[in-house]
């Protein structure tokens, strides 16, 4: 972030922070020593907002699952930990979670897991608190970036208390919502120190059966402290109805009832049902307003308790007040009122797309072009799916695309070659072990490794490969090439993704090699860590031909021009976004794209 | 919703800064002594895509989304993006607009009507609406103060004209948040904002005519060696070749005639004629290929 954060923090004593760097800054005054996590949207901003700080040791893990072992372990060995990552980070961490929770903790460990219902960067909207329950583990909701503090700093404690990894649930509304919160001081706590208990860490069938019985005794007594606890609010006082809500709904709920009496729950798992009960008791109709997954319902319902909530409030997608003042009118709570305002004009769609000079073009242009069966992966790259390149198949987990290009060519079903398509931090996240089986299994795919020296999508985090840590100082990078090559690969080119010609070329011959092979390009990106910018190139009007091969590219920085040609539109390129990568040009049969001549404008914006 | 909580909008396009420019209007809102929630979208939405940020500020704030119809001011850093936000507006409330155009490539497909779905600038989309509009050209007058990536506090200059906050804090809340060593720019920005005159809109384009159909693609099978030119090139992928080296036309409905197949054969088999045209058999066809 280019703002500096926690000098903002330290000076002030209440302040606007945004979600993540409310939970942060609460692990900042718990005393946390280590924090760990692997970048993911909504979740990332967390570690960035305290890389800096030089009483913490803070880090980018390769993935979720080495973050939690991190944490894990530093918390055995006595000290404070925070682990964090987005919804579907946690079932890459699910092995280690799980049994975490037999083990317990040495100090405090909180996971902070930020779902993302609405999908606005992910693949899908899993409801991270099925793994509370799976696991028997506490989870806590904070509703606004003033709880986001407060309950991290309360996750420790109870933690500490209940010998147990605690789950901190954010969602997109509360990690990237700023609200005023008020800064304390951080608590300087001893390192307690590593005691070694092999009955209560070493989990041999043996000893795991004796840690079983724990996980039920414990959510027991957290049942009995949260029945007693303050996290549950009750507010409101008018009308016959009652609302059981959590997180960012009841942010909702208090907009469009603002006199309606809420039981708000800061502890969803487990939940308080006596309290429940008692205040549905209170009440003629009780309803449950809670996004995504009917969890706080359907445990309400098991505690023989009536109640009402899915019937009116969707479980796909974000609540958001306009949603939750429709579910109360179709209940008959509030007058139906459609919203007061008339639909927009027709506007131009504007879906996401690869930046102007982003490397990952040509190499889906010439894949497009060899007729490749594409399994893809997650990144900007997965970009390459939408037209015009449209050259992405599929697309599911971190990773996956390399063992579904061992599996889709082994069906003999693909009517084309098989690439799997990955860039440098998700291949060392999870691409590794697929490509271990590739050289194995002799599978005949060609694995093409998008390297451009950072974590992009997420907005540019370091990652093993980058050589360079969270703090930005220089660590031993990881060599790719040596990797591949070390895994057995015989095959491995790398190409540059700006020479087009070199680029179909280098994917050419790996596709016509037969058994695994690699080609991996070698440009960064182009907006981080740095903006990287040479002199713009333009369309020479009068020898475009209107033939739209450029435009093939998906480049934002080409557009049509008012010019035609036989009737076709020309293009322009515009100069304040184009990087001067080339590829365009190279693409341009007529040569009607040249470097704009004695360019002097700016070259770092 | 309760009666002293207000809300605004601001929209861009994903690069644009709308997040900053975010983080600026809540700073200022909270110098002023307000509670203030702001939400924003990261990740995927800041490649290129649409993005938008909500503040609300009052006594005391519990949504952070800003319900439809019921926003002060809209503020856009780009033109068809202030369309799209616009229901967010309250009746008689207000849009702030950069008449910058971006156009997504996306509005450069259709390659058979060849029109840009992009919407004309024109004040009455908002003025029919009754909303007060404010439409300013921002990267010129950030242009000429020396960077055009000041435009967003014209933007924001021109923002604060609808709201109550003293200028000492848009000041405060600019300096802070704004990259080191622009600070001066981008509070000249902020104040050529504040008194910017009403923009000199564009008049609209013209569009192409458009094509009556596809044209038609004839190949001299017994001239084509398969060499594959032609179907690496084509731009719309119209042209195959087959498994057994034959070249097939396989999408023959995206033909726009731009003749780069023809152009680029090393053997003359290909021609291509416009819609309703009669095929005509070309002149070194007739003059002996058929009987290599």
């Amino acid at each position: 972030m280019s703002i500096d954060t926690e000098r903002r923090i330290e000076a002030a004593t209440s302040l606007l922070l945004s979600g993540n760097e409310a939970v942060a800054r609460g692990a900042v005054e718990a005393g946390v020593l280590v924090a760990v996590g692997y970048p993911g949207t909504p979740s990332t901003e967390i570690l960035e907002s305290i890389a800096n700080r030089q009483d913490m040791y803070v880090r980018w893990s390769p993935n979720e699952k080495v973050a939690f072992d991190v944490a894990l372990g530093a918390s055995l060995g006595g000290v404070r930990a925070l682990v964090t990552m987005k919804h579907v980070g946690l079932n890459v961490a699910a092995d280690t979670f799980m049994t975490a929770a037999y083990t317990g903790v040495g100090a405090g460990l909180v996971i902070l897991v930020a779902d993302d219902p609405g999908m606005h960067s992910s693949q899908n909207e899993q409801d991270t608190r099925a793994y509370a329950r799976m696991g028997f583990v506490p989870l806590l909701e904070p509703s606004d970036s003033s709880e986001a503090k407060e309950f991290t700093m309360l996750a420790f404690d109870i933690s500490e208390e209940f010998d147990i990894p605690v789950l901190v649930r954010t969602t997109t509304r509360v990690s990237h919502n700023r609200g005023v919160v008020k800064i304390g001081a951080r608590l300087e706590r001893p390192v307690k120190g590593f005691v070694s208990d092999p009955a209560k860490y070493v989990m041999i069938p043996g000893y795991a059966r004796g840690r079983r019985p724990v996980l039920l005794e414990r959510i027991e007594a957290l049942t009995a402290y949260v029945e007693a606890s303050s996290l549950t609010v009750e507010s409101g006082s008018g009308g016959d109805i009652g609302v059981v809500t959590a997180s960012v709904a009841h942010q909702y709920v208090r907009e469009v009832l603002p006199d309606a009496r809420i039981l708000k729950l800061g502890m969803t798992y487990p939940l308080p049902i006596e309290r429940i009960r008692a205040f549905a008791d209170s009440v003629d109709r009780l309803f449950v307003v809670e996004e995504l997954d009917p969890h706080m319902e359907n445990d309400i319902r098991l505690g023989g308790i009536a109640v009402e909530g899915r019937a009116f409030f969707p479980q796909i997608g974000e609540l958001n007040p306009d949603i939750v003042r429709k579910g109360f009118a179709e209940a008959g709570i509030l007058p139906f009122a459609p919203p007061e305002s008339d639909p927009a004009p027709p506007t131009v769609v504007r879906p996401a797309i690869m930046c102007p000079g982003c490397s990952h073009a040509s190499p889906f242009l010439a894949l497009k072009r060899l007729g490749a069966v594409v399994t893809g992966d997650i990144g900007c790259y997965t970009l390459a799916a939408l037209p015009p390149l449209s050259a992405m198949d599929t697309c599911l987990a971190m990773g996956s695309s390399i063992g579904m290009a061992i599996g889709m060519a082994a069906s003999g079903g693909a009517d084309g070659p098989v690439v799997a398509a990955i860039g440098d931090s998700t291949f060392v996240h999870g691409g590794i072990p697929g490509l271990s089986d590739a050289v194995y299994s002799q599978a005949n795919i060609t694995v093409l490794i998008l390297d451009n020296g950072t974590v992009a999508m997420t907005g540019g985090q370091e990652h093993p490969g980058t050589g360079v840590t969270l703090q930005g100082s220089d660590t031993t990078p990881l060599d790719v090439v040596a990797l591949c090559k070390a895994l057995g690969v015989r095959d491995v080119r790398v190409v540059d993704p700006y020479d087009m010609a070199a680029m179909y070329s280098a994917l050419e011959s790996s596709i016509a090699y037969v058994g695994p092979s690699v080609v991996i390009t070698n440009r960064p990106c182009v907006v981080s860590p740095i903006k990287i910018r040479d002199k713009p190139y333009q369309v020479i009007d009068e020898a475009c031909t209107a033939c739209q091969a450029c435009m093939t590219l998906g480049c934002p920085s080409i557009i049509w021009s008012e010019e035609t040609f036989e009737g076709r539109r020309k293009v322009v390129i515009d100069p304040v976004t184009c990087t001067g990568c080339t590829v365009c040009a190279q693409l341009c049969p007529p040569l009607a794209i040249v470097p704009v001549p004695d360019w002097e404008g700016s070259t770092d914006v | 919703m309760s009666e002293t909580t207000s809300g605004l909008l601001l929209a861009g396009v994903g690069g644009q800064g709308v997040l900053l420019a975010s983080m600026i209007v809540a700073d200022a809102l909270v110098r002023a002594g307000h509670d203030v929630k702001q939400s924003e979208v990261h990740g995927m939405a800041q490649r290129g895509g649409s993005v938008f940020g909500h503040i609300r500020w009052g006594s005391r704030v519990d949504s952070p989304l800003v319900p439809l119809g019921s926003a002060e001011v809209l503020a856009a850093f780009e033109w068809a993006e202030a369309i799209r936000w616009v229901p967010y507006v309250r009746d008689g409330g207000a849009v702030v607009a950069d008449i910058r155009m971006i156009v997504p490539p996306g509005a450069c497909s259709d390659r058979r009507s060849w029109s840009m779905p992009y919407p004309g600038i024109d004040a009455e989309v908002f003025a029919s609406r009754g909303l007060k509009t404010r439409l300013v050209d921002a990267s010129a007058i950030a242009t000429e103060l020396g960077n055009v990536r000041a435009a967003n506090n014209v933007v924001l200059g021109s923002l604060a004209a609808f709201l109550d906050i003293d200028v000492v804090h848009w000041e405060a809340a600019i300096e802070q948040f704004v990259p080191r060593g622009t600070e001066e720019v981008n509070l000249a920005a902020f104040r050529a904002g504040r008194e910017a005159s009403e923009a000199q809109i564009p008049l609209p384009t013209v569009e192409p005519e458009g094509f009556s159909g596809p044209h038609e693609i004839d190949i001299r099978h017994d001239w084509c060696k398969g060499c594959d030119i032609c179907s690496r090139i084509c731009p719309e992928y119209c042209l195959a070749v087959n498994g057994d080296g034959v070249l097939t036309v396989t999408n023959a409905e995206a033909c726009t005639g731009c003749r780069l197949c023809v152009l680029l054969c090393p053997d003359f088999a290909i021609t291509i004629h416009p819609p309703q045209e009669p095929a005509t058999v070309p002149v070194h066809a007739v003059q002996g290929g058929a009987s290599r």
